[in-house]
């Protein structure tokens, strides 16, 4: 029976990754559909799903080629009448923004929860967007909790939220939560949906005579979707009396737990964990304060809000006023202090220096040839750009290669390349893996062709998503130059290398010659991530 | 009972292993256990570090607070130096003392090894040596574990099993071979006691 396959799956006493109960939930609401691209810290929600539906069972769970295609999946499967989820980091929303958006007018069948990644204080990421603001500006909802148990049974609630107002729904989550091992217990499954079209036609075709009527009945469902939040048991009110009170959001309430015994009495406090802001709640708890303090990770979300919604006699202190650092995570150290608390005593290494250790390129790694042989090039040529992407390359930035000038976001090497090359700057030299390049590389590329510009582009193809865990990649690596030269490169330029830590002088020759021709040029660079080749030497004994 | 632990080591080393494997016992004698980790950027041999908090009572911050660490355990002498803002007043520390020297700048180890003795409850293991002795230099984070793990107030035998378990496709030497490698790391505490409030 589907109903009961995954309810055995979480023993209970099984410590769980916030991630794992994510991806419980979804299987135990009866998701049919999962779509994911890798990014920490969220891969671990997908990689979950794939091993507990990998011996069969009738839920289709595919890594895609980014998250916008991954989002549009979703979307398909809703239409399908099936519940879906797809998962991606903070930054992938970005990418998915036009069908996330978009999606929020549709008449949605089955339920669609799309469960973001936050990594405030930026530990693997390029910036800490707070995706709280990206489901307010698509007018959805969102939920946020704060324990690995929470994130198990407010993805099941987004499930039925999402139905019942027919929007898709943003789990969002912060990377301690996502990393966080603790035991949750888990209920009963669902049924899947059964196959239904959901309709009508007229609800999902998005011509401006339709999308203007169905912006209106997305802002007419406004008032719904803020009751339902009022009425959330996951709100909470708590503490005691007193003029000062505390307001948290996500995992801000557990440090606020942790220093209560510490101060003399607990203050009010109330706990936000849905949104749209549940501002009469909001309202009704700061009637008789005359300050509260704002604990949310991320951006000032919060903070904001409450400044138009409370009266101005109410002091609101926060992230955005200064009680709390702007940037960063929230803490034990900086909470503690936001509430007058005493700093603790902290031990010190004395009187000894120490070195950072940042990450670096595996022993073995195929990219350290292709930076070896990069350099020897520019000895001679001088650099003009080189423009990086997302990915273990991107380690080519530090000691000891110091090789790439620039890293953006996906895809983003191909692009700006054409640009700095249009502009005058050459070499122009753009480095991009296997991965990224099918995650966002492909147009960029077109634009390339089309104007055979001046440039160089090195596809690092180790093989896999190593970065993330290596994760398979959406075509097998023998794709790629099918790929290239079907977009119309010239086949005189483009060349797979096959890379050997020998073989560096023979791939700085290949690179000095293309990087003298003056349009175009194209040259993957292939050898298998020593990770995922150890890993599969492992499997196979 | 609150035990709170930080463990600290270099990418690759079985920092994160050695968290959960204390995770898995603390949870296996019935205590609120949070164990939090840091996935991508930190395995490429850079610094890890890993937070594990067992209580009788349910637990709030999912980090160990700064200043707060009943034990630090460390698999790098540096990495052990680079985390002890987060040992309490009167905190232990267990630490490994073989460097992983993959920075240029790595100070000298004996001032390194130094540093760590200043504090009177560092307890310092020459976990290689024990590891190679027990039979396998790669269950260096097994010793530590099996130190750390004679600190905390948890159950003789539990960790054994779940290391049993845990290697189940690993060949009988091994399985011995990790087995040797905790009890070394439980030997090399001497009569410590139990860190916790």
């Amino acid at each position: 029976m589907t109903t009961t396959t995954h309810e055995t799956a979480a023993p209970a006493a099984e410590l769980m990754l916030g991630d794992d109960a994510v991806a419980f939930a979804a299987l135990h609401a009866g998701i049919h559909n999962a779509y994911a691209y890798p990014g920490t810290p969220s891969t671990e929600i997908f990689a979950r799903v794939i091993r507990e539906t990998k011996d069969g069972g009738e839920v289709v769970a595919h890594w895609c080629a980014n998250e916008k295609s991954a989002y549009e999946g979703a979307i398909g499967a809703s239409l399908a009448g099936r519940r879906a989820l797809v998962t991606m980091k903070h930054v992938g929303l970005n990418v998915a923004m036009d069908p996330f958006v978009n999606s929020a007018l549709l008449g949605l069948g089955g339920g669609l929860v799309v469960a973001v990644a936050d990594d405030p204080g930026m530990h693997s990421s390029q910036n800490e967007q707070d995706s709280r603001c990206l489901a307010e500006f698509a007018r959805v909802p969102c939920l946020e909790p704060a324990t690995p148990q929470e994130a198990y049974d407010m993805t099941r609630e987004a499930f039925a939220l999402s139905e019942r107002c027919q929007v898709p729904v943003v789990l969002r989550l912060v990377t301690r939560l996502c990393h966080e091992r603790a035991r949750v217990r888990v209920r009963p499954a669902e049924p899947p949906k059964p196959l239904h079209k959901a309709g009508p036609r007229q609800d999902w075709v998005l011509l401006p005579a339709n999308a203007r009527r169905l912006f209106d009945g997305l802002l007419a469902e406004q008032p719904e979707l803020r009751a339902a939040s009022e009425r959330s048991p996951y709100n909470r009110r708590t503490g005691g009396a007193g003029r000062r009170g505390v307001l948290t959001t996500g995992i801000g309430r557990r440090y606020l737990g942790e220093v209560l015994p510490e101060m003399r009495e607990p203050p009010p406090h109330l706990h936000i964990a849905t949104y749209p802001l549940p501002e009469a709640l909001v309202r009704a708890f700061a009637a008789d304060l005359d300050e509260v303090l704002v604990l949310e990770d991320g951006y000032p979300f919060v903070e904001r809000s409450l400044r138009g919604l409370l009266p101005e006699a109410c002091r609101v202190l926060g992230r955005e006023s200064g009680a709390l650092p702007a940037s960063g995570e929230l803490n034990v150290v900086n909470v503690r202090a936001a509430l007058g608390l005493p700093a603790l005593p902290l031990h010190e290494a004395a009187g000894l220096q120490l070195p950072a250790r940042p990450p670096r390129l595996c022993d073995g790694c195929v990219h350290r040839d292709s930076y070896a042989a990069m350099l020897q090039v520019m000895q001679d040529t001088g650099i003009g750009a080189v423009t990086g992407d997302i990915g273990c390359y991107t380690l080519g930035a530090l000691p000891p290669y110091q090789a790439i000038d620039s890293c953006v976001c996906m895809g983003a090497s191909i692009g700006m390349a054409k640009g700095a090359s249009d502009a005058g700057l050459r070499p122009a030299i753009a480095v991009i893996g296997d991965s990224t390049f099918l995650h966002s590389g492909i147009p960029p590329l077109v634009d390339a062709i089309a104007h055979d510009t001046d440039m160089t582009v090195l596809i690092l193809d180790n093989e896999t998503t190593a970065m993330t865990g290596g994760q398979p990649t959406e075509l097998p690596d023998s794709r790629l130059l099918p790929v290239v030269l079907g977009l119309g490169a010239d086949p005189a330029h483009v060349h797979v290398f096959q890379a050997h830590p020998r073989k560096v002088p023979e791939l700085a020759a290949l690179i000095r010659k293309e990087v003298a021709h003056p349009g175009l040029s194209l040259i993957v660079v292939r050898r298998e991530c020593v990770q995922t080749a150890s890993a599969r030497r492992k499997h196979e004994g | 009972m609150k035990a709170d632990v930080v463990l600290a080591g270099v990418g690759g080393q079985g920092v994160l292993t050695v968290a959960r494997l204390l995770a898995e016992a603390a949870a296996a004698d019935g205590f609120h256990v949070v164990q939090g980790e840091l996935h991508g950027m930190s395995q490429r041999g850079g610094a890890v570090q890993a937070h594990l908090r067992i209580s009788d009572q349910p637990i709030e911050s999912p980090q160990v607070p700064r200043g707060r660490a009943h034990l630090l355990v460390g698999l790098e002498p540096v990495e052990t130096l680079r985390n002890i803002a987060w040992l309490a007043p009167g905190g232990r520390i267990v630490t490994a003392i073989r460097p992983v020297e993959n920075v240029p700048d790595y100070p000298p180890i004996e001032q390194v090894l130094a540093a760590l003795r200043r504090f009177p409850e560092a307890i310092l293991i020459d976990a290689h040596e024990l590891a190679v002795a027990a039979g396998s230099a790669r269950a260096e984070n097994l010793v530590i574990a099996g130190a750390a793990f004679s600190l905390l107030p948890l159950t003789r035998g539990k960790l054994r099993g779940i290391v049993r378990r845990r290697g189940e496709r690993w060949t009988e030497a091994e399985r011995e071979a990790a087995i040797q490698a905790l009890a070394a790391g439980r030997a090399a505490i001497g009569g410590a006691a139990a860190v916790h409030d």
